[in-house]
């Protein structure tokens, strides 16, 4: 939100970041000159500060096309001396996992820090991933800030460590830090002054056995290292009956948790930034004190099992161990599965200590629900009013009932994700990761040989496209395998933001960019297409009708700014309901607009029993007026 | 200060512009001299889903981004279904209520399938919870400022007006001026001043 305060010049300045624009800041204070990262929640406006200040600072920011490409670009920087920073939500790392093994392997030299993104709880994710396990198998080193000043500061701070490690440093931020705000103390801004140095002497291979044991040596170095880290720290009794070992967010949990019980004269907190490799000799001087160990974590038993581990080795029997694997540590969906949160922990923590834990709460409660008939409607994720795929579901949901043949719909990740549920008229049949839907499609455009008989649809978004679809597209086209793929096309990355892709005109620091049309790839790849815009929605039905009848692949791309982006300081398009022409429930529509359309601008009025446009949700599209069986809809132009 | 910490909740709907609130009530607390820990609950909140700001201020001492349970000291609610689910986890009997009385309906309530329950029914009902509510036409207020869409800068200035933070109008004025330019600063300044003429006295 702090544009400013993460270009304050004045060090020891206090201002308010987000955990995503302190990570920024870090970066910055450690003269940053190469930033790389795909968009994605919830750190996708990590480089967008960055982006924006790019000039400002003289370092490079860029939008990559994916995450792979994002982290081998960023590691180029590394290989010439410069320090560079790669940013991804857990997702990416899975696509970006085999060059960041490799890379693993032949370290780099620049301080180079990968910001990963985990988001447990899956708040904006389909799924929630604990990437700690990947950075171990890949033998990455992993801090864990527990706050936003953390997060500046360690971001900060990793690069050097990164320096001296010859390896990249991961820096795991979960959504309660990217999501948070809090005061941060600036430190000193660095403007990068290095000269890009890479001659015919520099090698970086990866090759042979010999770099593995090279990694391990690296690794125990690590491990010494983090022993006098200042991002681990114990609070408590000097002599705790137990002990805490926490790490995240959960270490300010823990925290208010004890305090809560009560409990804090007697439990000490071990608060763990450096998560892997372990901090073993720190870890093993505090566990020799105390009987009873107590891990809080997110998402997965990480540090429990790797200090269990350590300890059956070095203590063995000495230890009684809770957490996930014990069940003592768990929210209400089961160990290590969600968040935790204070009052997790204060229940996980009062029932190991037993003491009571129960939760503020008031006593009219249930006659309050009971005033509402105790029922609470649920808030399902919905399209933005007037929004472009809207439409496109609509189309093709009358496409598929017109043909008849029971035509099956895969989908892919993006805002038209929600095309699952009611929103999207529950289309979508399949949800996975980046670009399946174009790769499952071509299988099941395979399956005719077996006799399978039914059309089959894949939606896919254009930053998805160009993301993770071409190669499944070539394949496809190689293979003749039949199916139809809608690529709609918003022309932006509208989930994380709006942020540019390779079809935009300019790139994520503003600079005009030579726009790669994906028109010209569908054309390379020697597939058919149509373009058509689906705010016309009869059009887009006869179209994807036709298509559907067709043999082979083929695409179509649906496109027309995402809504958001097109209203943006424009004035809207006035639209309102003709109360006289509007039959409501008498009409053979059955309250069509609101009911089965379901904008959630056409909203029902009940009193006049009418149709009535929310015009505070209202963004002007137009096309529930193009769909109502009376005409009743009216549009009247912006100026 | 009343609270140490002073917890605040912001809720509303996506779109609603609660995140914007919340990072301007945590920008005039650190320039009064506060530290802050917000958490923001939102998802893919452009969306249409429930969002939740935990904002929570100290005189000195560092906080987690979540409020534990029944311990909201203020709630600010953009739309009274989302206030009333915040209230039923997180309010005691002594959390003071600002409510903005436009509903924003979820799809299964536009489809039918449930039923938005009446507003004055919320209203009663969230005072059966908390009797300290504030209810106001921030919707209203924010159209006669320019755009139904300030709606979040009338709340954000009726819970500088409530008098229950520990710092004053100037605060918020210089952030939001710091925020925006021209014609929006003008708006939601304009929207602010509405919401703090409403609460204050
Ligand atoms: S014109 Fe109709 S469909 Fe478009 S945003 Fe407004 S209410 Fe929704
Ligand atoms: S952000 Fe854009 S693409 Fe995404 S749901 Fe909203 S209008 Fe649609």
């Amino acid at each position: 939100m702090s544009l400013a305060g993460v270009c304050q010049e004045k060090a020891g300045v206090k201002v308010a970041l987000t955990g995503n624009e302190a990570i920024a800041r870090g970066a910055l204070e450690a003269g940053v000159a190469y930033a790389a990262s795909y968009p994605g929640s919830p750190t996708a406006e990590v480089l967008g500060t960055l982006s924006r200040v790019a000039k400002q600072f003289n370092l490079y920011a860029e939008w990559s096309v994916n995450e792979k490409v994002a982290m081998e670009g960023v590691a180029a920087a590394s290989f010439a001396g410069l320090r560079s920073l790669v940013v991804m939500k857990a997702d990416g790392l899975n696509v970006a996992l085999d060059f960041a093994g490799a890379l693993a392997i032949s370290g780099c030299r620049g301080g180079m820090v990968m910001v990963l993104g985990d988001d447990p709880n899956a708040h904006s994710s389909v799924r929630e991933e604990d990437s700690r396990n990947l950075c171990k198998a890949k033998h990455l080193p992993v801090l864990e800030p527990s706050s936003v000043r953390e997060a500046m500061e360690m971001t900060r701070e990793a690069f050097a460590l990164s320096e001296e490690l010859e390896l990249p440093v991961v820096v795991r931020c979960v959504t309660r830090v990217c999501h948070a705000s809090g005061d941060v103390e600036l430190g000193e801004l660095v403007r990068p002054e290095r000269k890009p140095d890479f001659t015919r002497e520099n090698r970086v291979i990866t090759f042979g056995i010999k770099l593995h044991a090279g990694q391990e040596s690296k690794l125990a170095r690590a491990a010494h290292l983090v022993c006098d880290s200042a991002f681990n720290s114990y609070t408590g009794p000097e002599n705790p009956e137990r002990l805490v070992i926490a790490s995240g967010p959960c270490y300010m949990y823990a925290q208010e948790a004890l305090e809560m019980l009560g409990a804090g004269g007697t439990t000490g907190i071990l608060k763990l930034g450096t998560t892997w490799p372990l901090p073993e000799a720190l870890l093993l001087e505090h566990m020799e004190r105390v009987p009873e160990v107590i891990f809080a974590e997110e998402v997965e038993p990480f540090v429990e099992d790797n200090v269990m581990a350590l300890a059956a080795g070095c203590l063995p029997g000495k230890v009684r161990f809770y957490g996930k694997r014990s069940g003592h540590v768990a929210g209400p969906a089961g160990p290590g599965i969600g968040e935790l949160d204070p009052d997790v922990l204060a229940a996980s923590l009062g029932n190991i200590l037993g003491i009571n834990y129960s939760p503020g709460t008031i006593d009219n409660k249930q006659e309050a629900l009971s005033l509402l008939e105790d029922k609470m409607p649920d808030r399902e994720l919905a399209f933005c009013a007037g929004c472009p795929h809207r439409a496109s579901f609509w189309a093709v949901r009358a496409a598929l009932e017109l043909d008849g043949r029971g035509g099956i719909v895969l989908g892919d990740i993006g805002c038209y994700t929600l095309g699952m549920a009611r929103t999207g008229y529950y289309l979508l049949q399949t949800v996975h990761c980046m670009g399946a839907g174009i790769g499952l499609a071509g299988g099941m455009g395979n399956l005719s040989r077996f006799g399978f008989d039914k059309p089959v649809v894949t939606l896919v978004g254009d930053s998805t496209f160009y993301h993770a679809a071409i190669p499944a597209l070539i394949n496809a086209r190689y293979h003749n395998s039949n199916f139809m793929c809608i690529i709609l096309d918003n022309e932006t990355t509208a989930m994380t933001g709006h942020q540019p892709h390779p079809g935009r005109q300019h790139t994520a620091m503003g600079e005009p960019a030579h726009t790669v049309p994906m028109e010209d790839i569908i054309r390379g790849v020697g597939m058919p297409y149509i373009v058509q815009d689906p705010y016309d929605v009869e059009a887009s039905i006869e179209v994807i009708y036709d298509l559907l009848r067709q043999e082979g692949p083929r695409v179509l791309i649906l496109r027309r700014s995402c809504v958001l982006a097109a209203v943006r300081g424009k004035q809207k398009d006035r639209v309102y309901v003709n109360e006289d022409k509007c039959i409501g429930d008498s009409c053979g529509c059955g309250r069509f607009c609101s009911r089965v359309f379901a904008c959630p601008a056409n909203v029902w009025d009940a009193e006049k029993g009418r149709a009535r446009i929310d015009e505070a949700v209202c963004n002007g599209c137009g096309v529930c007026a193009s769909l109502c069986p009376q005409g009743a809809i009216m549009v009247e132009r912006g100026v | 200060m009343v609270k140490e910490p002073l917890n605040i909740i912001i809720t509303g709907v996506g779109g609603q512009g609660n995140v914007l609130a919340s990072q301007v009530v945590s920008a005039a607390a650190v320039q009064a001299g506060y530290r802050v820990a917000v958490g923001e609950t939102f998802g893919v909140s452009q969306r249409g889903g429930s969002v939740m700001s935990h904002v929570r201020l100290s005189l000195n001492r560092p906080c987690g981004p979540l409020i534990p349970r029944g311990q909201a000291h203020v709630v600010a609610g953009f739309e009274p279904l989302e206030t009333m689910r915040v209230l039923l986890d997180y309010a005691s009997a002594e959390t003071v209520v600002i409510m903005n009385n436009r509903p924003n309906y979820p799809l299964g309530c536009l489809s039918g399938e449930h039923r938005y329950p009446d507003p004055e029914r919320v209203e009663e009902a969230v005072k059966k919870m908390t009797p300290r509510l504030h209810v106001l036409p921030a919707t209203e207020l924010a159209k006669e400022a320019g755009s139904p869409l300030a709606a979040n800068m009338v709340m954000t200035g009726a819970l500088a007006g409530s008098g229950l933070l520990p710092f004053g109008r100037e605060c918020f004025i210089s952030v939001i001026g710091s925020l925006f330019q021209g014609i929006v600063r003008d708006l939601n300044l304009q929207a602010f001043e509405s919401g703090f003429r409403r609460m204050d006295g």
